[in-house]
């Protein structure tokens, strides 16, 4: 049992619920207790999807468990085919239907329903949401796909994209962003998968040279499958950022058969970061937490992009551990490898950034200590399913990432008159960037202040005075650093010269 | 306005449907129950949907210290590797380490948890030796398989009725206990409203925090303040309390006709009640005017929620003059809802239950002016060109009581004058009013 005050996936039906909702004519079966269909809303209204998600639910009841939740989930599925007439049948178990064991594969298979039915087997006590789609996309992948040999004379050009999905974080507009990109670099792109497609897409998907996965935990085992069914190659550069972009756009051309082309870079980042303006931004710390792709995209971005120094680095996504793990050494940083929000607020907390860039859960950690956030992957809520075209990927993407992420961070202006002028009445130290909320929260307690366990460090009245002159985005490594000193030294009790020689000592 | 003898109205037959139920589960109850209760915290013990749909519902605020959580169970619990009491301890310590400040621990059970039968309430039983009176556990039930939405509220009452520690010593007994999570704002006007009726000795349950309060014996009285407490009416006349009979707080009828119930229990004299609610009377039906335009005769369809929808449907046909299509509830209450039914117009559809496909089949044939449903259906109606008003707002607003009249009229009309405002057909000053 695992103590959970905010969870960064939800079950795996709801990877499945995802794939089915992105798709067109495939609906979904999911033997589920009454209020499960809360599902529905992420859809509904996270998203703002204007019609109501492809899935039947079964809804038993306690009383129902007394006779046969088998038969109402027969009955559910021929009612679902009989009213939606899919191309497609997903059927499944949420959490609690898997404890009762109906077995929804095999019960579909006695129904003799008149279209294709697909079941899915998503363990719900160990899987989460990215793998419950992935395994689901697969699945449909596997049953549409057949196995006989691809057409000849494919053209070279010709691609499939293959990952995005509905609630996935601003897929709708990475992919016109990836397909505009792709189609002026002269590609032919096929066939879009799962957002938009349809079984018979799926079917289509060898018949294109290679394949681009945009979302790896989407659609990675699925990638590879067509890789070794079909000997289809797979780019997975994913194009997050002005270098991974014309990375990925060179691999791109590269399989393409298309010549090298220098001078691809269509961005502003690099301008307005390039600017003296961001100059203030230089080795800023920052700590990014999410899923794997885009964690390891931002680090990129962060560190050799905008001049931020990457203080730490971590994933929910044990499944890709490994590659966080690796990008993670490019900056000297261990990776945390975790789900449990919990350790993430400790990381946070130990790391001091002066920005997050994280998921809605890492907005409530930099809530509680003040410091500045922005979201950069799933999960996410209703602010981050934004009407205005809003991509990561792509050039535009990099242009939005920007913005962003520099629009927490107190301005220039602001935070040199801050050093020089602490005790004015409206900007001051308790209250946040003025071009930010009027009322941003004032910390209850400073929690990114307490010196860490094991250190025993006194600090003199006058000390302690000097120290809250240090502005407050950088009070707690400072408070940190002259206590690492001071314990080193074997000082004590800290006084103002401790202070500036540790200052002195850790100039970086 | 007099209200018809209850006795002599014949039972209408609700239409009953088995099929999906698009409906929340009960845990969905701990998002207005843990602002309420303030120094309570309710942790799910179930799997990571119940988590999924506690941090979708909630999650868009942003927590600095969240007042919820889920024990999530894993294989190896299932498994029967770890036992799961041992694991649920864990879980508890390590919460009431990081939050010392907890009085009450709520354990809420979920479908996961009822149908592998982990019995909570020996859980809470066995902690509460180790942890009370520092912090107090209770549990209760909100899974889907038993409750729909508000009932998740109902059982957590009911625990806390049952709740014996919580009971001050005898002789301290309440005189009235309003039962029903109000808006506090509601609460201190009743409390107002109380004590210039000369009722003393009223306890508001839940209050504002969980431990101090109640104590229930057989010279309490009770009233509900909410249509959907079956179990804590049940847990408050297993202490002795007597119920009175009421419709509910909403709207200035439903309002005068609780207060007078409860005038008549505690025989205040009737002139007083009269002098004393005259007033705000008036108020009621004047801000009530404003909105009477866009809801006059407009006709509406009740999707099935939270069980509030007979009270709802009554408000808007007598007050309104709304025409009413179809009045869905998840669950009819025979005794607590008489009232209620008694006053909606003859012919009127009732349906207890849901199949939602067949439901939204009726909806769409009978093509009301307004569809007041829950959020998954909200939307999608929208976008067929219906107007909608989600039906959650009506947990989440305060609207209970006089002066809450005029703004429970406003969340009706509102979805029909931005409809107005949208598609040009209003005056913009009029709609704006
Ligand atoms: S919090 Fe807002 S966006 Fe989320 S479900 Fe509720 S109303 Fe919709
Ligand atoms: S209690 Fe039941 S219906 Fe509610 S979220 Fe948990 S599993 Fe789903």
């Amino acid at each position: 049992m695992k103590l959970s005050m905010w969870t960064y996936e939800g079950p795996p039906h709801v990877g499945a619920m995802r794939i089915a909702a992105s798709m067109q004519g495939v609906h979904y079966v999911l033997h589920a207790p009454q209020g499960d269909t809360y599902a529905d809303l992420l859809f509904t209204m996270i998203e703002r999807r204007p019609s109501r998600p492809p899935v039947t639910y079964t809804t038993f009841q306690a009383r129902d468990l007394a006779g046969s939740t088998a038969d109402v989930f027969k009955n559910a599925c021929r009612e679902a085919v009989a009213r939606f007439k899919p191309d497609a049948l997903l059927v499944g178990a949420s959490c609690t239907a898997e404890l009762l064991q109906d077995d929804p594969g095999g019960l579909a298979r006695t129904l003799d329903v008149p279209v294709p039915v697909v079941p899915l087997e998503l363990p719900s006590y160990q899987k989460k949401e990215n793998w419950g789609a992935a395994e689901t996309f697969y699945r449909l992948v596997r049953a549409f796909v057949g196995r006989s040999p691809r057409p000849e004379n494919i053209p070279a050009n010709s691609c499939n994209i293959l990952g995005p999905t509905s609630l996935g974080f601003r897929c709708r507009d990475d992919v016109t962003e990836i397909v505009r990109l792709l189609t002026d670099e002269g590609l032919d792109v096929r066939v879009v998968a799962p957002l938009g497609a349809t079984p018979a897409d799926l079917a289509r998907l060898p018949e294109a040279a290679f394949n681009i996965v945009l979302y790896p935990e989407i659609a990675d085992v699925t990638a590879r499958w067509l890789k070794t069914a079909h000997g289809m190659p797979f780019v997975s550069t994913i194009p997050i950022g002005v270098g991974a972009t014309e990375q990925f756009l060179a691999e791109v051309r590269a399989l393409a058969g298309l010549p090298v082309r220098e001078g691809l870079r269509r961005d502003r980042l690099t301008w307005y970061s390039r600017s003296i303006d961001s100059n203030y931004l230089t080795n800023k710390r920052v700590f990014i937490f999410g899923d794997a792709t885009h964690a390891i995209a931002a680090a990129r971005i962060a560190s050799e992009e905008l001049g931020f120094r990457v203080c730490g680095l971590g994933t929910y996504m044990r499944e890709f551990a490994r590659d966080v793990r690796d990008a993670a050494a490019k900056y000297g940083v261990e990776a945390l490898i975790s789900d449990d929000h919990l350790e993430v607020e400790a990381a946070i907390v130990a790391a001091r950034p002066e920005l997050v860039l994280g998921t809605q859960m890492e907005r409530h950690i930099a809530k509680r200590l003040r410091v500045p956030c922005a979201v950069i992957s799933a999960p996410t809520h209703v602010q981050d399913f934004p009407a205005r075209y809003s991509p990561q990927m792509g050039f535009e993407g990099a242009n939005v990432i920007f913005d962003s992420w520099v629009h927490p961070l107190m301005m220039g202006l602001e935070e040199h008159l801050l050093q020089m002028f602490r005790d004015d009445f409206e900007f001051n130290d308790g209250a946040a960037a003025s071009h930010l909320h009027p009322q941003a929260p004032k910390p209850a307690a400073a929690p990114v202040e307490t010196a860490p366990a094991g250190v025993i460090a006194t600090w003199t009245l006058e000390a302690e005075r000097e120290l809250q002159k240090v502005p407050f985005f950088v009070r707690g490594k400072a408070r940190r650093n002259t206590e690492l000193f001071a314990q080193g030294k074997g000082i004590h009790p800290i006084t103002v010269e401790t202070l500036y020689d540790a200052k002195a000592h850790f100039a970086r | 306005m007099t209200l018809p003898d209850i006795a002599t109205c014949a039972e209408p037959a609700p239409l009953r449907q088995r099929g999906q139920h698009e409906v929340f589960c009960g845990l969905t109850s701990i998002i207005w129950l843990h602002r309420k209760v303030q120094d309570a915290f309710f942790l799910v013990v179930g799997s990571r949907t119940c988590a999924h749909l506690l941090q979708s519902a909630a999650g868009v605020m942003i927590f600095s210290e969240p007042r919820f959580a889920t024990a999530i169970m894993e294989e190896r619990d299932l498994a029967g590797m770890a036992d799961m009491h041992d694991e649920l301890d864990g879980v508890v310590a390590r919460l009431l380490e990081r939050r010392p400040d907890i009085r009450m621990l709520v354990l809420v059970g979920s479908c996961p948890s009822e149908v592998i039968k982990f019995d909570l309430t020996r859980a809470a039983t066995r902690l509460n030796a180790r942890h009370a009176p520092r912090h107090r556990v209770i549990a209760y039930s909100g899974s889907g398989i038993e409750t729909t939405f508000t009932q998740g509220e109902d059982n957590f009452l009911a625990a806390l009725v049952a709740d014996k520690a919580t009971s001050r010593p005898a002789g301290a007994a309440a005189k009235l206990v309003v039962a029903g999570c109000l808006a506090d704002v509601v609460e201190d006007q009743f409390a107002r409203l109380f004590s210039e009726l000369g009722l003393t000795g009223v306890v508001f349950l839940p209050g504002r925090d969980a431990i101090n309060g109640l104590c229930v014996g057989p010279e309490t009285r009770f009233i509900l303040a909410q249509p959907y407490l079956g179990a804590t009416a049940a847990a408050l006349e297993a202490r002795g309390a007597r119920r009175i009979d009421a419709i509910f707080p909403l709207g200035a009828e439903g309002t005068s006709a609780w207060l007078r119930a409860i005038c008549a229990a505690f025989r205040v004299d009737p002139a007083r009640f009269d002098a004393v609610v005259a007033q705000p009377k008036r108020r009621a039906a004047a801000a009530m005017a404003h909105y009477r335009p866009w809801l006059q005769a407009r006709r509406v369809f009740f999707f099935p929620d939270s069980q509030m929808e007979p009270s709802l449907a009554r408000f808007l046909s007598r007050e309104m003059g709304v025409a009413l299509l179809e009045v869905g509830s998840p669950y009819l209450h025979r005794e607590h809802v008489a009232g209620e039914l008694a006053l909606l117009p003859a012919g009127v559809t009732i349906s207890e239950g849901q199949d939602v496909d067949r439901q939204i089949d009726r909806c769409r044939a009978a093509n009301p002016d307004l569809i007041v449903c829950g959020l998954g259906l909200a939307n999608p109606f929208e976008a067929e060109g219906r107007v909608s008003k989600w039906s959650i707002e009506f947990s989440f607003t305060p609207i209970q009581g006089f002066e809450q009249a005029g703004d429970l009229a406003e969340l009706f009309a509102r979805p029909l004058m931005r409809h107005a405002i949208l598609t040009g057909g209003a005056d913009r000053r009029e709609a704006a009013r």
